[in-house]
């Protein structure tokens, strides 16, 4: 049976951890909408670009000397996984679902006899991925000097995996973030990148004159199209998390408000039994004279 | 007709035009209402907006316009030409430097053509690009 001066300081160090984890539901709630307004502003863009994009490569497709990125490398030994998380933890489940469905999707390579590489995006993933993989592990991308992210941080991470399919390091790229639905629902999503997916149901858009040619843009927009993929694989990402760290947040500050009301219980039955002693001893005593 | 320029972090201008002179990557052309569905990328140049009441330019450094019903622009980095400082369209002069330094085989081309249509861009908005040695 724990001590009246125990059970105090219990209650008050739950109290403050309430303080903090109310404090952090907050601040989620605040981040999220920004984070929100972000993945609202770069929609317009986004859609024109991959309607376009569409579009361009359902016309493109099936010829001869279409760009790799397009139409791949003529093999799918290679895969390159880019695992993007967050750089802080405290947001319930979020890091270790992504990680969860990359893992899954590494072991069904392999055992396809794949080769597998790993490149990180946040330091969260970086350590479960590395844990595991350390040998297929190449590469990890720090973002965690950024406050906010840019469409430059996602030109970046685009750039290096251009560079290393370039150098024919992987034939297939598919990164892997989680797809923001509500705060209490974010779904981990595989998302192949390179070569790019016609979408289902794209049609060739003929009506239109390109200048200077089909071929010519498409080979502009491509390399683009991966950075865009990428920007808004992050902000969707940054919208998750948030959502995941105001649920785990707002879950947490009820578990403390049980739990203070739990011990208080049990504070005020513990003086009353040392009341009733007193008095019994007391009375004891006096009946003893 | 309707003309949108979108940058993939947001929407910087959505509004009524009478006409559009976009800087295509095979030449300037001016979009006008009922022009023919065009798809043209773009080098960095001048895009000059004619509406009501005035005009309004915008510094562009690539992407591409769709030309249809109304105008399109998707450019990864677009600014008011009154926004661009010296400072910003040094960063962007000094991307592209780095950009062709590394450049080889057949984008070396592509490259240098980039830093003169950006060096041209920036005479034409009055700026310095310390080029002297192009």
């Amino acid at each position: 049976m724990p001590s009246l001066k125990d059970l105090k300081n219990r209650i008050e160090s739950v109290k403050s951890t309430r303080k903090i984890t109310k404090a952090m539901q907050m601040v989620a709630a605040a981040k999220l909408r920004r984070a929100q307004d972000a993945a609202e502003a770069s929609r317009p863009y986004t859609e024109r670009f991959n309607a376009v994009l569409s579009s361009l490569a359902a016309a493109v497709g099936d010829s001869e000397g279409a760009p790799k990125l397009l139409a791949g490398t003529g093999s799918d030994q290679t895969h390159l996984l880019v695992v993007m998380t967050s750089e802080r933890g405290l947001c319930g489940g979020f890091n270790a679902n992504i990680a969860k469905l990359a893992k899954s999707h590494a072991d069904k390579l392999k055992a396809a006899g794949k080769t597998v590489k790993i490149v990180t995006v946040g330091k969260k993933g970086r350590e479960s991925m590395k844990r595991e993989y350390a040998d297929l592990f190449i590469d990890h991308v720090d973002l965690s000097e950024v406050k906010r992210v840019g469409y430059g941080n996602a030109a970046g991470i685009a750039a290096d995996v251009l560079k290393r399919f370039d150098a024919g390091e992987f034939d297939v790229a598919t990164i892997f973030f989680a797809k923001f639905n509500s705060v209490i629902s974010q779904d981990p999503t595989a998302q192949q990148i390179i070569p790019f997916e016609v979408p289902e149901g794209a049609e060739a858009g003929a009506l239109y004159d390109y200048e200077p040619s089909e071929e010519a843009i498409l080979a502009d927009l491509l390399p683009r199209g991966v950075a865009t993929a990428i920007f808004s694989a992050l902000l969707e990402n940054g919208a998750s998390e948030q959502g995941a760290r105001m649920s785990a947040m707002d879950n947490a500050t009820r578990n403390a408000g049980d739990m203070i009301d739990k011990l208080t219980i049990q504070y005020n039955r513990s003086r009353q039994a040392v009341i009733t002693n007193e008095l019994i001893e007391i009375i004891s005593g006096a009946e003893a004279l | 007709m309707q003309f949108e320029l979108v940058s993939p972090e947001r929407r910087l201008a959505s509004m009524e035009v009478n006409a559009v002179r976009i800087p295509g990557a095979d030449g300037d052309m001016t979009a006008m209402a009922d022009h023919a569905p065009t798809i043209t990328s773009l080098r960095p140049g001048i895009l000059t907006v004619e509406k009501d009441g005035g005009d309004e330019k915008f510094a562009v450094t690539g992407g591409f316009a769709e030309i249809g019903a109304g105008v399109t622009v998707l450019a990864e980095r677009a600014l008011p030409v009154g926004d661009v400082t010296q400072e910003t369209f040094d960063g962007w002069v000094a991307e592209a430097q780095t950009a062709r330094e590394g450049a080889a085989g057949d984008t070396v081309d592509a490259a240098v053509k980039l830093l003169a249509d950006l060096v041209a861009m920036g005479g034409e908005i009055g700026l310095n690009a310390n080029q002297p040695n192009l």
